[in-house]
């Protein structure tokens, strides 16, 4: 099986050499081949007594992350969706892009999209779920991007990959708290622990991170905004990703881990109700819209959201119902989405406004399109899929589990939704096909559209009418499988066009009613758009937030990367002080103890004191030779004070270093500028004395502090002992510098040697004449 | 007279920070070079300050101060003797190079 999923990436890899070759056959000829051999593959699954297969790969064991391949009826539904229609889709493309695109690059992309789908829904380990899963946003934001060039592509690929990662991200979360709770990466053993994930106190965050996943893939309110947007790819795309897999994912999300959360309440809850509202939003938003492609978008939102509001019911008459709806969908959206596609092919425009009357140049696409659209409308004839499945809908949201307001009011909305289903189906058809011809304004001159692009959709249509006009052919060797893996007691379920005159059917017919009302008088009502949503856009918020987001974060970066070493040395400094502050104020680390403490002398004072003085000097001072001055009285206070600790190397050493720097400051200060009186305002001034008036009171605290908590002996003993013995050397500094820790000194004479040579570049070498 | 020390190392801090905040680039020089002087003092304390004679071996004499701050510091002593002077060096060809030694002038361009 792992072929089966493989294969396409597989092939991908050489289709770079296949498109060489495009001049003379056009490379979609050897890419059908693909998903036509996985198709036949996954056909002979079909049957009454399938049972579930499983194949393990090992990918990396040692987490538990291995390619665990589950064909259950779920996963065979839509690998065999995945893989039909996207061979229907390979043979559009071949006849609707022409050689002259850079088909290498749009069959790569496809076939990578194949795999990733292919792998989402056979993977029974979550991890490797998860990395499908991303394949797709990344294919399908390749796929939207394809023609690179319009600036409307780019935006729309950035917008569905910003919102379906976001989604995805979120989703992986709720993974990986799934495998803390379960400890278990394999789907199906969470399912036998559903007891666990629903007690545990992680089920909120794990339903909330999930369902956020599965929202955002399949477009779902509030996140459907992407998927309009996504129109702007080349058509097979749309029909392909955006109407029949890839927005499926989300559904196939839901279905998959419904076992585990349909015993939460909130499960039902929170995707009933965001699946009616994106089914009302959808429907509703889609009447409005102008471009074929956009309609179709719309469309495509609200029967998601109409099966994600099924799968949300959890019953066993709404799990059948989605599963069909699902099948269904993919079948007239597919053909809608090609037929739209040849209409911009003929024509050389999507605009509604401005296509009218072509039934008599596009006759068999426009019976294409009727099949198409009055089966999405759900129009009650014996032989359109699209009426069975929203009969089921009607149905199931009537016989609801629960009896709370949303379970009343469910089935009002579900009657408002299709309405407006009804209204841009028939718009959708109407709009094109009948009405006043409006050639002058197509950009050409409209004829049919050759038969190898017809083919598909004729495929797809003729799987409407056969689901239609035997209802019941799919239904037992095939859905009640993927039904039962969803929830293992929907039964068989003999579907019929005529069950009597009931609540359902009165259902639709007013439906069809009201729908037939609301679209003669069209241009009457559709003001409302001016109200509702008028200026509320959630396209704005979103791009508000993209827009905000930059801008906010450039003004706080800008904020504190000032390009001044100033501030970058007050902020270092301050955080520096505040953690240590706070960190010995928690820990209580300050301690001074008054023994062992050595005699205080009066030399030494007053050598303290004068360099104190002189310290402070260097602050005001603004003389030259003021500020050398003071800085060598520092030194040589510093010298002072090694002598009288009994340390002559360091006091020789400090006395010669202290007047070469003297001399050395002496030779700059003569070329430097003279130095100025401080020009900061007082608040900065106040500032600096803070943060070094706290640092220098911080360092005497640590000073202190450390001295007053002696852990353990010194090691110096051992020098002292040792100094003669092994080094051969009465001064023991000396032997501890050359013999015992001989490395430092030999970096130190290393860093001189450095520096010296810095210097001497910094001197010799001229400035660059060209260089900026 | 390990606690005075404490304080000197701590004004030595202070005045070598307050040094380096300021605009001026031979201030930051004169800072670093207060704040090399500042760690000395302080590493020297961390030793105990003197409990015998200093570290050259003596007949008849047991006690010596520590000898490890002592190295420590010639090190350091060394070392910062090493970037004090090319820090110098790098101040006079800045201020060569760009006329002024003046920080705030000095920054980036704001696209850089």
């Amino acid at each position: 099986m792992i072929f089966a999923v493989l294969i396409p990436l597989i092939i991908a890899c050489f289709i770079p050499l296949l498109s060489k070759l495009k001049e003379k056959i056009h490379t979609g000829i050897f890419v059908l081949f693909v998903p036509l051999s996985i198709f036949l593959y996954f056909v002979q699954f079909l049957g009454r007594d399938f049972n579930p297969i499983r194949h393990t790969y090992n990918w990396i064991p040692s987490l538990g992350i291995n390619f665990d391949f589950y064909l259950d009826g779920l996963s065979l539904l839509f690998a065999l969706l995945i893989s039909g229609i996207g061979a229907l889709v390979v043979l559009y493309s071949i006849f609707y892009l022409s050689k002259q695109e850079r088909l290498g690059s749009f069959y790569v992309y496809l076939l990578m999209f194949m795999t990733a789908m292919l792998g989402v829904v056979l993977s029974d380990n979550i991890f490797v779920l998860y990395t499908f899963w991303e394949l797709t946003s990344i294919s399908s934001f390749l796929l939207i991007g394809y023609w690179h060039f319009k600036e409307r592509s780019r935006y729309g690929a950035l917008k569905s990959m910003l919102i379906t990662i976001f989604g995805g991200l979120s989703m992986f979360g709720g993974f990986i708290l799934l495998w803390v709770v379960t400890g278990t990466t394999s789907i199906q053993e969470m399912i036998n622990q559903v007891d666990v994930i629903l007690d545990s106190s992680y089920l909120p965050l794990i339903l909330g991170f999930i369902l956020l996943g599965a929202f955002t893939k399949s477009a779902q309110f509030p996140f459907h905004i992407w998927l309009p947007d996504a129109m702007e790819a080349p058509t097979p795309v749309s029909a392909y990703l955006h109407s029949a897999t890839m927005v499926k994912a989300g559904l196939f999300l839901i279905a998959r881990f419904s076992p585990i959360f349909s015993g939460s309440e909130w499960f039902f809850i929170v995707v009933s109700l965001v699946g009616i509202t994106t089914l009302c939003w959808g429907s509703y938003m889609a009447v409005r819209q102008t471009d074929l492609k956009a309609i179709l978008a719309f469309s495509t939102i609200s029967q998601l959201g109409m099966i994600m509001a099924m799968l949300g019911f959890g019953t066993t008459a709404a799990v059948f119902a989605a599963i069909f709806h699902i099948l269904n969908h993919a079948t007239f959206k597919g053909s809608l989405f090609m037929v739209a596609g040849i209409i911009d092919h003929e024509t050389g425009t999507r605009d509604i406004r401005k296509l009218g009357g072509l039934i008599t140049f596009l006759p068999i696409t426009a019976t294409l399109a009727l099949f198409g659209t009055f089966s999405m409308a759900g129009v009650p004839l014996p032989f359109l899929n699209g009426f069975y499945s929203k009969e089921l809908f009607f149905d199931a949201t009537l016989h609801l589990d629960s009896t709370t307001f949303l379970a009343q009011a469910i089935p009002y909305l579900a009657v408002f939704g299709s309405i407006f289903t009804f209204v841009y189906s028939m718009y959708f058809f109407f709009g094109v096909f009948t009405g006043p011809k409006q050639l002058d304004k197509l950009p050409k001159k409209p004829h049919e559209a050759p038969i190898g692009m017809l083919l598909s959709p004729i495929v797809l249509v003729a799987g409407v009418i056969l689901i239609g006009l035997f209802p019941n052919i799919v239904n037992a060797p095939f859905l009640l499988h993927a039904a039962q893996a969803v929830n293992p007691d929907v039964e068989f379920h003999k579907v019929a066009f005529w069950h009597g005159f009931n609540t359902p059917l009165k259902m639709s017919l007013i439906v069809v009613a009201i729908g037939i009302i609301l679209f003669v008088t069209r241009k009457k009502w559709s003001k409302v758009y001016t109200i509702l949503p008028g200026k509320l856009s959630l396209n704005k918020v979103y791009d508000q937030i993209v827009e905000k987001l930059d801008v906010i974060s450039g003004a706080i970066t800008r904020s504190y990367m000032t390009g001044s070493l100033k501030n970058y040395m007050s902020i270092i400094l301050a955080s520096t002080l505040i953690v240590s502050f706070v960190f010995m104020f928690i820990t209580n680390g300050f301690t001074l103890e008054y023994d062992y403490l050595a005699d205080v002398t009066i030399l030494e004072v007053s050598v303290v004191i004068i360099m104190i003085i002189a310290a402070v000097a260097t602050i005001f001072t603004n003389h030259n030779i003021a500020a050398i001055l003071v800085l060598g009285v520092v030194g040589y206070g510093v010298a002072i004070l090694f002598v009288v600790y009994r340390a002559p190397d360091i006091a020789l050493t400090q006395f010669v270093i202290e007047t070469v720097t003297v001399a050395l400051f002496l030779l700059c200060f003569y070329h430097l500028p003279k130095l100025r009186k401080s020009t900061d305002s007082a608040r900065t001034k106040m500032t600096n004395l803070f943060i070094s008036v706290g640092f220098g009171a911080l360092m005497t605290m640590v000073a202190i502090s450390a001295h007053s908590s002696n852990w353990f002996e010194s090691i110096s003993d051992y020098f002292v002992e040792t100094s003669y013995k092994l080094g051969g050397g009465h001064n023991i500094v000396n032997v501890i510098l050359v013999d015992m820790r001989g490395l430092d000194t030999l970096f130190e004479i290393a860093v001189l040697g450095i520096a010296a040579l810095a210097i001497i570049g910094l001197i010799k070498l001229k400035k660059d004449k060209g260089a900026q | 007279m390990e606690i005075i020390t404490s304080i000197l190392a701590g004004i030595l801090f202070a005045t070598a920070i307050y040094n380096l905040l300021q605009k001026q680039l031979l201030r930051i020089v004169i800072g670093t070079a207060l704040l090399s002087h500042g760690a000395h003092i302080f590493i020297l304390t961390m030793g105990k300050l003197k409990t015998g004679q200093p570290p050259i071996l003596t007949d008849g004499v047991s006690d010596y101060t520590d000898p490890l701050p002592q190295a420590l510091i010639l090190t350091s002593i060394v070392i910062s003797f090493g970037v004090t002077s090319l820090l110098l060096v790098l101040a006079y060809r800045t201020t060569k190079e760009n006329n002024t030694d003046n920080m705030e002038q000095l920054r980036g361009k704001s696209n850089e």
